[in-house]
């Protein structure tokens, strides 16, 4: 085996209280692509972002050649050759395609100024590489995902780097733009790059790369070749605990219906969404990121309008676009990002968790302490929201916690039909089954639970039905005997219509 | 396309000019006298100056609001090194201007890109800090025409060519401007910033190094501005600039440079200072009431707005359907 061109060793990182990465080693080899898995929330994205200079590692070394190697900062990842595709594209939407490409490294003429032809006509060749026929001199605003995935790629491929790391860059694409990427992955690793691929995708990974390397809860599990493991081994390894004790799912009964939801449509979101939710049942909408499962969420709850179709709550049809109404008919949301759209950071935590019920805790319209601290202290226990006053911001809470505070929030308003959007991202594997315990209560209880989630574990753990939506089309409803990491994949990418 | 996009915006500006001019002209010709026009073009240098200035710190999604204070200082220093050595050279205290100004603008650079405080609330605090530097300095005194060399004044009034001098000075700085932001990588990398901050963090481009120069070159073209003003005005106290930022901003707003960063040009901002001086010109000789002036700049400034949305929304909508192009 050749010697190693890029290590890692020890790599620690904290985000205050909770330990992102703990003592993680890694080896990429020049030639070589190596697979980087792990649930959300193991620490890959953390690695990705230490690789790439964003985050400083608390402790550790990392060696390039042999070197240490001190990253500075973005600018000093990529000028030791290190080129990232981040998860989220990061593209400059005022900008054109070919200068989001080249931008802090474009082609100079004379006197140091840009050189605009070169630049348009290495795009063009960069472009072509890739399969891809997209206007250079377009605005980089208003491109689809996967365009801007692939000018993401084309970026990264442009820095002709020794290593490349890819953090989920095939969420989005289609096979055919999966096959270029390989194709282009593989003749850099020819010419001698370590790539580095991050994906939940496991046949991908298993066609891609030589080596595979587990991380569970931040911390390195395994590295070994790719063809002395299997899938079922390399899920073992990533899941690591009884997933029953993870996904603590009360068998219920479904009862009557809760949540009607007929031919909704919003142009540019999503077609004809139609599905019900029953009392006691947990629904899960899973899907692809951009599929439009938040917009559906969005849009039933009333913070968006649709163009057609009705959203019925216990028989009773809601106004289109007022939220205010379906908060008032028994739905809550639990917003994805909880920090922009679920609580307001800079507010104590009390006054956070029982925000919606303000008026019901007021006196003559005024607000006392006591009566929000006696219903915020009441939730507090019954989530076990580790907060050491209740008085402190929210901003100060771990975002297990947060989280726990958006939960007590809506669920004081004892709603008959809970919509949750990824409950537990981002947050502590301990944090997450108190979340996934605690919905089953809730629907065990009788409430109807829609909950949009990206983790497949998630999914198949908790949902009674799986709903699966592909480019803004419901594809699949699988029950849940009959719902698999395979065949919920497979709805998502487009391979299967129905179930 | 991009580049189409900002040309139909500065197309739009140049056309309500033209327009502008075209109807005060038909119901008063002499609106386009040469004198007429020579004063207009004096008019809006001094504004046009400051309006490149601070589109280059509002394209990085921030804004400068001490410019009026800095012009202020500056103008003042020139006053009083002429009154205390008269043959002091003309081009050094175009120099000095802009220097005085430069550090002042790397005050409020320092503030915003060290210690992470907005700029609204940095430039707001500093407006009135230079101002108060500016009184405590003037002490109630005046600064008199007589007291300067007339060589500096009639570089105030002078015209080279049939062009006010002053004019000259405000293209040499808006085509330096301008072809720096379009062709070099530290101006795109100021669009960039504007555009999207996190992703520009995630390129590497060293942000706080460049919103600080942005707010240098502020700062230095409001000095090189109060240079201007005392030689075109020659009477000089305290007050000199005073209230100029919110004009400037309007002009930047009005030239189509997004107040939330990114996109716009120097082009654009100083044809928005044009037009802002050309409808003050020309409101009285349409026979209209002096008082509505504000209201009309008001007016104008929302159009402009407006029609920013309309025309995004537009684009991004054709941009939509012209994406997906790949296989």
């Amino acid at each position: 085996m050749p010697t190693h061109l890029l290590a890692l060793e020890g790599i620690s990182k904290s985000f205050g209280a909770v330990a992102a990465l703990r003592d993680v080693r890694l080896s990429l080899y020049s030639g070589e692509a190596h697979a980087l898995v792990g649930e959300n929330g193991a620490g890959k994205s953390t690695l990705v972002k230490i690789l790439a200079g964003v985050y400083p590692a608390d402790a550790g070394t990392i060696t390039l050649d042999g070197e240490p190697l001190v990253l500075s900062g973005p600018a000093g990842a990529r000028a030791a050759g290190i080129a990232v595709i981040y998860q989220e594209p990061t593209l400059f939407p005022d900008l054109s395609v070919a200068e989001n490409i080249f931008i802090g490294r474009q082609p100079l003429r004379g006197l140091r100024r840009i050189d605009t032809a070169a630049m348009r006509a290495r795009t063009g060749e960069l472009f072509a590489r890739l399969g891809v026929r997209l206007d250079p001199d377009r605005p980089a605003r208003g491109l689809s995902i996967a365009d801007q995935q692939l000018v993401e790629i084309a970026k990264a491929i442009s820095l002709e780097a020794r290593v490349l790391v890819m953090d989920e860059p095939t969420a989005a694409l289609s096979g055919v733009e999966v096959e270029r990427l390989f194709a282009v992955v593989r003749s850099l690793c020819e010419a001698g790059t370590a790539a580095l691929f991050v994906s939940h995708r496991f046949d991908e990974v298993f066609r891609l790369c030589q080596q595979v390397t587990v991380l569970r809860d931040g911390g390195w599990v395994s590295t070994d070749p790719v063809g002395a493991l299997t899938i079922d081994e390399v899920v073992r390894r990533m899941v690591g605990r009884e997933v029953s004790a993870m996904y603590p799912k009360q068998e219920t009964v479904p009862r009557e219906p809760r949540l009607e939801v007929k031919g909704l449509s919003r142009n540019g979101s999503f077609r004809d969404v139609s599905f019900t939710v029953h009392s006691g049942e947990i629904v899960a909408l899973a899907g692809l990121v951009g599929a439009g499962r938040s917009e559906v969420a969005r849009a039933v709850f009333g913070i968006d309008r649709y163009d057609a179709g009705s959203v019925i709550v216990d028989g009773i049809e809601l106004p289109n676009g007022a939220a205010a109404a379906a908060i008032k008919a028994g739905l809550a949301l639990v917003p994805e990002d909880r920090r922009q759209q679920g609580l307001v950071m800079e507010l104590s935590v009390q006054r956070n968790a029982t925000l919606p019920r303000r008026w019901s805790l007021a006196r003559a319209g005024l607000l006392f302490g006591g009566g929000e601290r006696r219903a915020a202290a009441e939730w507090a226990q019954r989530l076990r929201v580790k907060a050491s006053r209740l008085d402190d911001p929210v901003s100060t809470l771990s975002g297990g916690n947060q989280q726990k505070v958006v939960l007590a929030k809506w669920l004081a308003t004892a709603p008959r039909v809970l919509i949750v959007d990824e409950p537990t991202r981002g947050i502590d594997v301990g944090t997450k089954a108190e979340v996934h315990l605690l919905l089953s209560r809730l629907a065990a209880e009788g409430v109807a639970v829609l909950m949009v989630s990206s983790e497949l574990p998630e999914v198949l753990g908790m949902a009674d039905r799986v709903l699966v939506m592909h480019e803004g089309r419901l594809v699949a409803d699988i029950p849940r005997g009959d719902a698999s990491e395979e065949a919920v994949m497979r709805a998502a990418t487009g391979q299967a219509v129905g179930a | 396309m991009t580049q189409r996009a900002f040309v139909v915006r500065e197309l739009g500006i140049g056309l309500a000019l033209v327009l502008l001019v075209a109807v005060t002209a038909i119901i008063n010709p002499r609106f386009l006298s040469a004198q007429s026009v020579k004063d207009l073009l004096l008019g809006s240098a001094i504004l046009a100056i400051l309006a490149v200035g601070q589109a280059i710190v509002v394209i990085t999604r921030n804004v400068d609001l001490s410019v009026g204070s800095i012009l202020g200082l500056s103008a003042f220093a020139t006053g009083a090194t002429f009154v205390a050595s008269p043959d002091f050279p003309i081009p050094v205290m175009v120099l000095l201007g802009m220097g005085l100004g430069a550090v002042l603008g790397a005050v409020n650079g320092g503030l915003v890109a060290a210690a992470r405080v907005p700029a609204l609330v940095v430039t707001l605090g500093t407006l009135y800090v230079f101002r108060g530097l500016d009184y405590t300095w003037a002490t109630g005194r005046q600064i008199n025409a007589a007291d300067m060399p007339p060589a500096f004044l009639r570089m105030g009034t002078a015209a080279f060519i049939g062009v006010p001098v002053l004019a000259l000075f405000a293209v040499v700085v808006l085509v330096i401007a301008g072809y720096y932001l379009h062709n070099y990588r530290g101006g795109r990398e100021l669009y960039a910033i504007g555009s999207d901050p996190a992703a520009a963090r995630l390129a590497g481009i060293p942000m706080g190094r460049r919103v600080f120069a942005a707010f240098v070159t502020s700062g230095a073209l409001a000095g090189l501005a109060g240079v201007l003003h005392a030689a075109r005005f020659g009477t000089l106290d305290a007050n000199a600039g005073l209230g100029s930022e919110l004009n400037v901003v309007a002009a930047v707003v009005v030239g189509g440079v997004a107040i939330f960063g990114g996109s716009g040009s120097v082009y654009g901002a100083a044809l928005g200072a044009v037009l802002l001086t050309t409808i003050r010109a020309a409101l009285p000789v349409l026979g209209i009431n002096p008082f509505w002036q504000d209201a009309a700049v008001g007016a104008l400034i929302l159009s402009a707005i407006g029609l920013d949305r309309a025309l995004s929304a537009r684009v991004g909508r054709r941009l939509r359907k012209v994406g997906g192009g790949h296989v």
